[in-house]
């Protein structure tokens, strides 16, 4: 459904997606895993078109997209939920759910998917008058996410939605990711918490300065050395001793 | 007299207002003081006089017409002047508009003369008498045209789905394009809205002092950034709340200081205000 082939992207002069490859099928939940600075956001800007590659290809469903402009991505049914939610703060919540449909034509349809949303996420309808700013951080989470389902994307980008959140509430957000994946929605899912990724995961890639240095399905990976000590936690002893 | 002054104000700082509301919303969404906001009010009024000496056509045809023109005038100055600036230091696109402020003024010189004409359509206005205060229905005329205009912008920011994108551009630009929000766009009509409030405030005055001249938009335009800043730029309440404010203080320190006075008195506030609250008076956005 999606692909790069060997992307470069830039920040002005700084190189920081170095020849990016990976793909995503239909239907699967796929983890972009690695440390800080890696590039991860960076890949995701790159496929929601918010920044361009300067070599390499993004194709979607066929279409190379790398030249068209975020908005364009949208309506080809790519949403992207950026890193640290972005909710849009001084607008009511019922306002960032009708902006998530912002590319939208069929304003019927639109209208349904809000009440099933609003029914799905009953904060959203309780809250719906209310300064999205005024949301707690899960809440900011769910809302953002609810923003992007109302784009009915095929293809879902997560950065890291359980960054900050309590662990009931990042429970909750994986209970969302995977409902997503039994609706039919695609996820190309960027985690911190990569044990929690890879367990809704089917299958996985660690980023590492710019480049894409592991991969496999999601059980290869948890089991893979490397990640265990870099990514699960674990100490040196721990996977030295399994 | 109390009253009289404040009723004329908040003729004035009516209008005001309306100027204001162009430089808080483009502010807004670009981060951007349109210092050619007070050409724009010159534009309008200048193309409705000329239409209505040219052609007898009606009063509103005219007046919808300047409007239109300062709004698009206002489209070509952001294609032009501010787009291909953006993404550089802030100081760059505020030069532009200050030479745009200059370079429109010059031209309406050059093309119209220095000379005031007179609004080609004479309207016969009563005065009222309420509560010994005299009241001209010119003044109400003008009050309410202006806050009609309000009262639509504001309608259309909270209520239509063009409003609350623009208002999603001016919050977080990326995040908007990710809904499918087309920037540029947004960019566009706020510019075509605030040049075309501007306009109407223009041709309002133009019947109001019943003048026009290439120069008219320097002193309103300057007083209605003071009330922006007063209000809080950024903050489309608070230009609203800024301009009337603004128009009774002047008016109030033409009354009861010395009419000399009464520009001083704007920009008096204007740095009070900067020195107190810059954030203004409601709090604007930081950019
Ligand atoms: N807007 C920007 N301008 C310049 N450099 C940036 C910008 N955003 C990110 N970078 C740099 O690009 C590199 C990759 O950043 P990116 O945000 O993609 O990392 P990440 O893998 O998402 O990290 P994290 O886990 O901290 O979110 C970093 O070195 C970062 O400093
Ligand atoms: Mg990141």
């Amino acid at each position: 459904m999606l692909t790069l082939k060997s992307v470069h992207s830039y920040y002005g002069s700084l190189h920081v997606l170095k020849g990016v490859s990976l793909h995503v099928r239909a239907g699967e939940i796929v983890a972009l895993l690695g440390a800080n600075g890696a590039g991860k956001t960076t890949t995701l800007k790159t496929i929601s078109g918010l920044l361009k590659p300067r070599k390499g290809q993004v194709e979607f469903q066929g279409e190379d997209i790398s030249r068209l402009s975020a908005e364009a991505i949208v309506q080809r049914g790519i949403a992207h939920v950026p890193e640290g939610r972005r909710v849009f703060s001084s607008l009511s919540v019922a306002a960032n759910l009708e902006l998530g449909a912002f590319a939208r034509r069929d304003h019927q349809a639109v209208k349904s998917d809000l009440q099933e949303i609003q029914e799905r996420f009953p904060i959203l309808r309780e809250r719906a008058k209310q300064p999205a700013g005024t949301l707690s951080g899960g809440e900011q989470q769910i809302l953002a996410m609810a923003r992007a389902l109302m784009a009915r994307p095929k293809l879902l980008l997560l950065d890291e939605p359980s960054m900050g959140l309590a662990p009931r509430l990042v429970k909750q957000i994986f209970a969302i990711i995977r409902h997503l994946q039994e609706t039919g929605t695609t996820i190309l899912l960027i985690e911190q918490n990569a044990r929690a990724a890879l367990k809704v995961a089917d299958r996985g890639y660690v980023m590492e300065t710019g480049r894409i240095s592991l991969d496999g399905t999601a059980a290869e990976l948890m089991d893979h050395n490397e990640v265990k000590r870099a990514y699960l936690g674990k100490g040196y002893q721990e996977v030295w001793e399994e | 007299m109390l009253l009289q002054q404040i009723l004329n104000g908040l003729t004035a700082g009516s209008v005001y207002a309306l100027i204001a509301l162009g430089y808080t919303m483009i502010y807004g969404i670009l981060g951007l003081i349109n210092f050619a906001q007070g050409e724009l009010y010159m534009a309008g009024a200048f193309a409705t006089v000329l239409l209505l000496t040219a052609y007898k056509v009606n009063f509103f045809v005219a007046f919808f017409f300047g409007m239109g023109v300062a709004a698009v005038l206002g489209v070509i100055l952001e294609r032009i002047a501010f787009r291909p600036l953006r993404g550089g230091h802030p100081l760059v696109p505020l030069i532009s508009a200050i030479g745009a402020s200059i370079f429109l003024q010059s031209l309406a010189l050059l093309l119209f003369g220095p000379a005031d004409r007179s609004f080609p359509i004479q309207f016969e206005f009563a005065a009222l008498e309420i509560a010994g205060v005299s009241v001209s229905t010119l003044q109400l005329a003008i009050f309410g045209a202006a806050l009609f205009f309000m009262a639509l912008l504001v309608a259309f920011v909270k209520y239509t789905k063009f409003g609350k994108a623009i208002m999603a551009t001016a919050l977080d630009q990326d995040t908007a394009r990710l809904m499918g929000i087309n920037v540029d766009r947004m960019i566009a009509i706020t510019f075509f809205i605030g040049s075309a409030l501007s306009g109407a405030a223009g041709i309002m005055m133009a019947i109001y002092y019943n003048t026009t001249y290439p120069r008219m938009g320097l002193l309103p335009g300057l007083k209605a950034f003071s009330a922006a800043v007063l209000g809080g730029v950024g903050n489309i309440p608070g230009a609203i709340v800024g301009g009337l404010l603004l128009g009774v203080a002047e008016n109030l320190g033409a009354g009861y200081l010395s009419s000399g006075y009464k520009d001083a008195v704007a920009f008096a506030i204007l740095i009070i205000v900067l020195l107190v609250r810059p954030k203004g008076l409601l709090g604007g956005r930081s950019h």
